[in-house]
């Protein structure tokens, strides 16, 4: 078990490694630079101008010696302009050249500079990724119990009227996206032309004071979105338990349904749907970036749109950064779950 | 004029859409009288779901086709504007605020106008137009990348599959809406890289395509060369219009901005595909059939291809069948980031991100596009569904 924990964690690193590579391939490349300059310097800077700006921030060298610096595990460059001062990555304004750490990134902690929000990347991530904690966790609380228990309903009789309708309903919100149901909850719920306003439309308010009425939407849409996948895999892995043998012993003992269902069907019928939920953490996050742009959520999605639409660099690979390891995460405490919740299945 | 009632607008609806009824009805006809002839399609009408489902994928289908490509479904053109008709709730007469309308003019909105003063009921037909061109063409290249890579992966397993698995899981742990706004911009398309990899992923629908007739007929030297040099001549010509814009005789052309939009959403649906492959090829390729080819001393490829494949169809449909909906749901996604469509495009995904400004106030222009592509998805969820269970009966 140890061994198999320990190369799926060399796995995750090393794909953490070339995920955050491409993506600073990607946002280093030179239209991307000269955009950043010019809104940086001025937009009607010579093609000569963007040069030397690049060249004096060192936009300019090659991108593997940039990626180590950015990472940290290459010593920073120090430019000398000019009139000899000194600029260089871990030089901040005014400090002494010789003070400087040789090394900063992100390993040493050092995640940049937002050029949009003129302020610290780390902090700026810390404080988003609380308020899409916050999100997130209200979306979880609503939509793993619903699930489980829709999937559940569903597959104890399988080809039931209950089944059907049940299943009609996993399916169709699995065929609403985001940006959809979302659109139509406000239409319903908070707009001035039905005129029900059970609810607020947008939840920017909810960042400092999350109360049920201007919380509520922006969680149920995302967790409708999950939540019918979920249900779909609970339903398939229930009915395939309720077929199985012992289930049959069971009942031919006498055992109640409810008994079986609740004491023998639902512990084996629960370990796929738990994968699935780890699993679904990567469409979350996408779910998140839409239901905060509609809903003005101003959190980590939302940053993630404003550092991409800003060509924000510093900030654009911090998001990517802790996107990408969120995902492994997930997907490492996905496996190691399934193998320890699963006795059948052995990693040696 | 006056405003139409909702019936009235319900009825002119009805009236407008007519082609598309005639083609549905034509299409259950035909395909109810013959079903026991046609498959496991002609299955599909014994299933009330996949029927249902069948029917509004059709419906959207015809719509776009009559409507976006043929211009018979519209009312207005999708790009007209009218300063009198800003926000105008549905069923308004048509008016302009300069000069007398033009008297052949449809003298209605029937879904009322948008900020703009454009009509959004033909907005709403044509961006089943946007839809329907892309959708099915993209996931049936993320199928053929797929089954390209993960029929050998599956079937040889070792060094090559574990490279090939690391790369899909590479791709597939990467945010979709991150690779989008990486990828999707105009700054990328300047530095060509969605050339490069259109070049590489529009290859594989060729290869696949080589492979397959060489490894069928390569015993009948004659017909393998007709069929690979149909193939081939074919292949490239479509290859060097569409990836490189390069067609010799100039008839194929594919805008660069369409061209990104392609490229990102086969390469994000590809890597899912390929494991899907993968794992029923490992599951079929223990089959006695399989077994049999093997001592026959038929070759490998044609194994993978002839023997393999055939057998993974059923699940493959039906993926495939969700794949287009997943793809629409992208789609609608990039638009609703106004990512590499042009902004005045009818796309439903951009369509809706327009009508959400305004929604506490109008609900007409988002509300219609939101419901065409909850149903063109629900409709193929359906399909997927009653195919599912067709295939399982035999």
């Amino acid at each position: 078990m140890t061994m198999f924990i320990l190369r799926r964690i060399a796995v995750m690193i090393l794909t953490a490694l070339c995920l955050t590579f491409i993506v600073f391939f990607l946002t280093n490349l030179y239209p991307n630079l000269e955009k950043l300059a010019k809104t940086q310097g001025n937009f009607r800077m010579s093609d000569g101008e963007v040069e030397s700006y690049l060249g004096k921030n060192g936009y300019l060298q090659p991108v593997g010696v940039k990626y180590g610096q950015w990472l940290g595990v290459l010593p920073g460059y120090v430019i000398e302009d000019n009139e000899g001062v000194a600029r260089g990555r871990c030089i901040e304004p005014g400090m002494p050249p010789e003070d400087a750490p040789r090394r900063c990134g992100v390993l040493q902690g050092d995640w940049g500079y937002s050029t949009v929000f003129k302020k610290d990347v780390f902090e700026i991530i810390g404080e988003k990724l609380a308020l899409t904690g916050k999100l997130m966790f209200w979306v979880m609380l609503l939509m793993v119990p619903s699930a489980l228990v829709l999937g559940v309903l569903a597959g104890m009789h399988e080809g039931s009227r209950t089944d059907r309708a049940l299943s009609t309903v996993a399916i169709t919100t699995t065929a609403t996206p985001e940006y959809v149901s979302g659109v139509l909850f406000i239409a319903v719920f908070a707009s001035t032309a039905v005129g029900l306003k059970w609810f607020k439309g947008t939840a920017t308010s909810a960042m400092n004071d999350a109360t049920f009425e201007n919380f509520f939407l922006p969680v149920l849409t995302i967790a409708l979105y999950g939540m019918g996948y979920i249900a779909r895999m609970t339903r398939a892995s229930m009915a395939e338990v309720m077929t199985a043998q012992y289930i049959r012993t069971a009942r031919l003992k006498g055992v109640s349904f409810y008994n079986i269902v609740v004491k023998h069907a639902l512990r084996n019928a629960l370990i796929a749907p738990f994968t699935v939920i780890m699993l679904q953490f990567p469409w979350l996050l996408n779910g998140v970036v839409i239901v905060e742009t509609l809903f003005n959520y101003k959190g980590f999605g939302w940053t993630l749109v404003q550092a991409a639409g800003n060509n924000d660099i510093e900030l654009l690979l911090g998001v990517s950064v802790i996107s990408v390891i969120v995902v492994l995460v997930t997907q490492l405490i996905s496996d190691i779950g399934y193998v320890y919740l699963n006795p059948r299945i052995s990693v040696s | 004029m006056e405003s139409l009632s909702w019936g009235e607008i319900i009825l002119r609806m009805l009236a407008q859409f007519t082609p598309v009824w005639i083609a549905l009805v034509v299409t259950f006809a035909l395909s109810i009288t013959f079903k026991r002839r046609l498959g496991l399609y002609g299955k599909l009408f014994d299933s009330p779901i996949g029927m249902i489902g069948f029917a509004m994928v059709m419906f959207w289908v015809f719509t776009g086709v009559f409507g976006g490509a043929f211009d018979l479904i519209t009312t207005h053109g999708v790009l007209d504007q009218s300063a009198s008709m800003k926000n105008k709730p549905p069923g308004t007469a048509f008016s302009k605020l300069m000069g007398a309308p033009d008297p052949d003019a449809y003298p209605y909105y029937l879904f009322g106008g948008d900020h703009l003063g454009r009509d959004v009921f033909s907005r709403m037909i044509v961006g089943a137009w946007e839809v329907i061109k892309i959708a099915p063409f993209a996931s049936l290249f993320a199928f053929m990348v797929g089954i390209t890579l993960g029929l050998p992966a599956g079937y040889y397993g070792g060094k090559l599959d574990t490279v090939l698995s690391f790369l899909a899981n590479l791709i597939l742990a990467f945010p979709v809406i991150l690779l989008f706004y990486l990828l999707v911009t105009p700054e990328i398309v300047l530095t060509g890289i969605p050339v490069y990899m259109a070049a590489v992923l529009f290859l594989f629908p060729i290869v696949f395509l080589v492979i397959l007739w060489n490894s069928r007929f390569h015993t009948q030297p004659a017909r393998r060369n007709f069929y690979v040099g149909v193939t081939l001549v074919i292949g490239l010509w479509l290859y060097l219009g569409i990836a490189w814009n390069a067609d010799p005789l100039g008839i194929i052309g594919f805008p660069p901005n369409l061209l990104v939009v392609f490229v990102a959403v086969v390469f994000v649906n590809s890597p899912t595909v390929f494991r899907i492959v993968r794992g029923l090829t490992m599951d079929i390729k223990t089959r006695d059939y399989v077994a049999a080819a093997q001592t026959r001393g038929e070759g490998p490829w044609y194994i993978m291809l002839w023997e393999i494949l055939p057998n993974a169809r059923g699940p493959l449909l039906v993926d495939f069948c969700l794949r287009i909906g997943y793809t629409t749901i992208l789609l609608g996604t990039l638009g609703f980031f106004g990512l590499g469509l042009s902004p005045e495009s009818p796309d439903w995904g951009s369509t809706i991100n327009e009508g959400r400004k305004l929604l506490t106030m109008y609900l007409h222009p988002a509300l219609p596009p939101a419901f065409a592509l909850l149903s063109l998805v629900l409709g193929l969820n359906l399909l997927a569904d009653g195919l599912r269970e067709e295939s399982l009966r035999d």
